[in-house]
This record gives C-alpha cells, structure tokens and sequence, in this order.
C-alpha cells in the first residue's frame, strides 16, 4: 500500500517561504476555487494556507541555532482528524494515504481542526469550508506534465531541495532512504497519529577551516 | 480555545432541557398534574430546540447540515446529530399522548429517557475523545455535562412547578438541591484536576528538537491566522480567573443558598432568582470549559500563547 509523503530537511531549509507562496499559487488556482486571501494588501492580511515556514531559535548564546520549520498536513496514517467528521468529508484515500477534504460535503464545523493536534487545518473563511494540503493531488498524477514534474508545488519551488517527495512504504524510496539513514521524525509521536511526513534532524558538520581548504575551494593548490 | 457562543448555547439550552425532561418524568411518576408534564415537556422541547438552533450557527455552511447524520459509526457530532432530534420527536410524542391522554405515554416517556442519556453521552464524547486536549479527556467531562444539565433542569422545573404543581415544589427543590451541590462538588474537583495537568506535548516533541531552550522568532504570518484565531481566546489569567470564580458563585453556590433559604423561610420568591442566576453561572461554565483547554497546536504559536 502506497503512502505519499513529504520529508523536510532541516540542514538545508533557509526559511524563503517559496514553498508556502507557491502552494499558495498552485492551490488557489485550480478548479476548487480560490483560498482566501483577505486584506492582502491591508493592515491585518490573513488568508488560507496549507504550508507555513516558523522559524524557532534552538539552544542559549552562544551556541544556538535557527530552525527554519516548514508544516503542513502530516498525513497521519492513523489521522484524527478523519474518524470525527461527521459528514464523511473528511476522508483518507486507500490508494496513496492522502488525506483529503470533499469541500462539496463540508459543512465547516472545525471539529476535524479540533481533532488534528498539528494544526494543520485551516478554514476558508470564504468559501467556509475546511482546507488542507492534498500533497497537489490535483499535479502529481497530472499525465500533461513531463513525469518531473508531478510533484507537489512546494517541492517544485524549494530552491535548497529540502523538501522530498515520495512513498514512504517503498524501502527503496528516496523519502525511505533519507528516514533510515538520517534519522527521520515524527512529530509528536506521543500521540499515536503516525504522520507520514517525516523530519530530517539538524546534523552537526565538525569541520575545521584550515588554509588548504581554504584553497582547495577555490581550486588553488592540491 | 476560543470559546464559541453558538456551542456554549447549544450545549447549556439542550442539556438544560435534558434536565427539564428528567424532571418531568420523576413528576410522571410521582403523580405530577397533567399541567405540569405538559409545561415541562414544551419547555423542554423549547430548549433543546434553541440549542438545536444556535447549534446552525456554529456551521460555515448551514444548508449542508443533513449530511452530518453520515458518519455515525464513527464520529460522535453525527451521533449527537442524530440523538438530538430523535429525543425532540420522542418527547413531543410524550407530550402528545399525555395532552390528548393517549396509552402508552410511559413507554414513550421511557424511550426519551433512553435518547437523553444517548445525548448526553454523544454531547460529552465530542470533547472527551480528543485526546491531546487533555483538560477534556477525562470523565469529569460526561459528569459535568450530566450534572449541570440535571441541576439547571431541576432549576426551571421547580420555577414551573410554582406556575402548575404545588405538589411538585418540595421534591424538586430538594433535586434542585442535591444536583447543584454534587455538580459543583464534581466541578471543583475537575477544576482542581486540570490545574494540576502535565501536558503531554512540549515545545520540544512538536519540532523535534530536544534542546530545553527553544523561543520561536516567527509565526510564519503578518497577520493573524485560523490558527490564532480559533485556538487562542486572548484573554488575561485574571480574566480566565474571575469567570471561574464568577461561575462557582453564580452556577452553584449562590442557587444552593437560594434555594435553601426558599426552603426554610418558605420566601418562594427566591427561586426566580435562583434561575437566572443559575442559567448564567453555567453559561459561564461552559465558557470556561472551552477557554481553559489548551489545544496541542498552541504550541506552534508560542510568540502569542
């Protein structure tokens, strides 16, 4: 059984929001209609979204780090937010484990974004219905687009590729791979949702300047 | 949480003629006058009808209402969706066979009371089964819900008692009573169990970082969000505070004396101020209820929590 995900690396995440502007892009221009964007130029812009970049500041000066945190829909294999809706609009699909909103069945009464301790879940304010990511399920299996490219928006825009894409079921998927070999989490584990995203730790890089390096990099010497 | 109106007043108005109902049928089997049964079962059925009401509120899309039957089997809304009206239709079919004295009013009355107590479990299982709001994921919540709706349903009962059944006052004052008292007892411990609450989730599980120190610098919007808008009520602990002391004294210390004095002194008057000031210290309670539990995705949003 198939179970798209995304893996976020946060080594390379810099924390540009290209993900969070084109998945914007992306979800706002297909046939579901528009997310709201309201008072976009004004004092209180607010709107739908389903990705956000945070930035936290790990660790006590001088030894601290900023982490850049993308978060969107996790895809839990065991989702909360599904069982609760109760009108069926709310659905996991058996064929790829995305989890998905039937906006023509919502009737926006926000107990799934109750039920989703990530907070994943936005209404439209507009439309009044609830909205998540669909992983681009409207773009990954769009045959009009070169195989390259049926891959969530988000994925597509990251310019430092922190964001891969792929089955996490496949031992041999590269999302597979990057889980097992660079100790990839969940968040929030304590709570038994098993979200199918998964999270690449800070790994810290001991290397040391030295004057060889330094002229090695810019091809001089060796 | 952002406590929302139309969901304190559908839970108090329909748990409170809940109440009503039960009250009714201890008068049914007291003997209670027909005119009685009757203005309680109306006010029952009034009741959870406005709570039904206010309930249409809550929804981004009204018109689609019908489709939350769907999901029975698993959601508890769809099963409170359904219990609902389904303890109307029994109670007006009540009401109808004793207003035209028809047989079987004791059957129907006893399939209500089956619908009540399916209501007040499919009402509280809707807070109770999400786990990670841990302030609600307790049994206190399905006795809160039981003993409030009964406490405020003796309430209204007694007042219209005093309109239609002298014979009624007595064991409905003493109901009144004895449901206040232990509601406010099971309140007080609840509250005193979710001031001593660990949450589970930390800073540290939500990003993955186990480092103690972690301060968020950014939110990820200018503006505010759904996330900042439906999870944060914005208030002070002062605020949160004095509802809590607010709707100890007005919910059910304050009814309990009331009633007590009218009790004693025979000063019947006191029970018309016990009521309002009861339906407003539950109100209070209920809003309470939502603004204390503290959602696991306020974590993400440090910089306003």
């Amino acid at each position: 059984m198939t179970q798209l995900a995304l893996v976020i690396d946060l080594n390379v995440c810099v924390g540009c929001h290209a993900c969070v502007t084109s998945c914007k892009q992306w979800n706002t221009s297909g046939s579901a209609g528009p997310l709201l964007d309201d008072n976009p130029y004004e004092k209180d812009p607010t709107g739908a979204f389903f990705n956000r970049v945070q930035t936290f500041e790990v660790g006590v000066y001088p030894d601290t780090q900023t982490v850049h945190f993308p978060k969107s829909c996790l895809h839990c294999e065991d989702p909360p937010c599904v069982p609760v809706c109760p009108t069926g609009a709310s659905y996991k699909r058996k064929e790829d484990g995305i989890v998905l909103v039937d906006y023509d069945k919502c009737i926006g009464c926000k107990y799934c974004a109750w039920a989703c301790p990530y907070g994943a879940r936005e209404i439209d304010e507009g439309r009044k219905v609830m909205t998540k990511c669909t992983l681009c399920v409207d773009r990954i299996y769009d045959e009009t687009k070169p195989a390259a490219e049926r891959k969530p928006a988000c994925v597509m825009a990251c310019p430092t590729n922190a964001r891969l894409f792929g089955d996490i079921h496949d031992p041999e998927s590269e999302v597979s791979h990057a889980i097992r070999e660079r100790d990839g989490y969940a968040l929030m584990p304590e709570w038994g949702t098993r979200p199918a995203n998964h999270y690449l730790p800070r790994k810290k890089t001991e290397w040391q300047a030295t004057a060889e390096s330094a002229l090695s990099t810019y091809g001089v010497g060796a | 949480m952002n406590p929302a109106v139309s969901v304190i007043l559908l839970t108090v108005l329909s748990g409170m003629g809940q109440g009503v109902f039960v009250m009714v049928l201890l008068g049914h089997l007291r003997g209670a006058t027909p005119h009685f049964l009757i203005l309680g079962t109306i006010a029952s059925l009034l009741l959870c009808g406005l709570g039904l009401l206010a309930s249409f509120f809550h929804l981004g899309r009204p018109e689609r209402a019908w489709r939350a039957v769907a999901q029975w089997r698993t959601s508890w809304l769809s099963r409170e969706v359904i219990a609902l009206p389904l303890f109307m239709a029994l109670m007006l079919l009540y009401g109808t066979l004793g207003l035209f004295g028809g047989r079987g009013a004791t059957l129907v009355g006893a399939l209500a009371l089956f619908a009540c107590v399916a209501l007040w479990i499919c009402t509280a299982m809707i807070y109770t089964c999400i786990r990670f709001i841990q302030e609600w994921a307790s049994p206190y919540t399905m006795a809160n819900f039981v003993l409030g709706s009964l406490a405020s349903g003796a309430m209204v009962a007694l007042v219209l008692a005093a309109f239609s059944d002298w014979t009624m006052i007595h064991p409905l004052a003493i109901s009144s009573l004895l449901f206040t008292t232990v509601a406010g007892v099971v309140r007080g411990l609840s509250l005193r169990r979710n001031a001593r609450l660990v949450p589970r989730s930390t800073l540290q599980s939500a990003i993955g970082f186990n480092n103690p120190a972690i301060t968020q610098r950014s939110m990820g919007a200018t503006g505010g969000t759904f996330n900042t808008r439906e999870f944060f009520h914005g208030r002070t602990v002062a605020f949160l505070r004095s509802i809590k002391w607010l709707f100890v004294l007005m919910g059910f210390v304050l009814p309990v004396l009331l009633v007590i004095l009218a009790l004693a002194s025979g000063a019947s008057g006191m029970i018309f101020l016990a009521l309002p000031l009861q339906v407003i210290g539950l109100l209070l309670e209920r809003w309470f209820f939502f603004a204390q539990a503290r959602h696991a995705q306020n974590l993400y949003y440090q910089v306003i929590s």
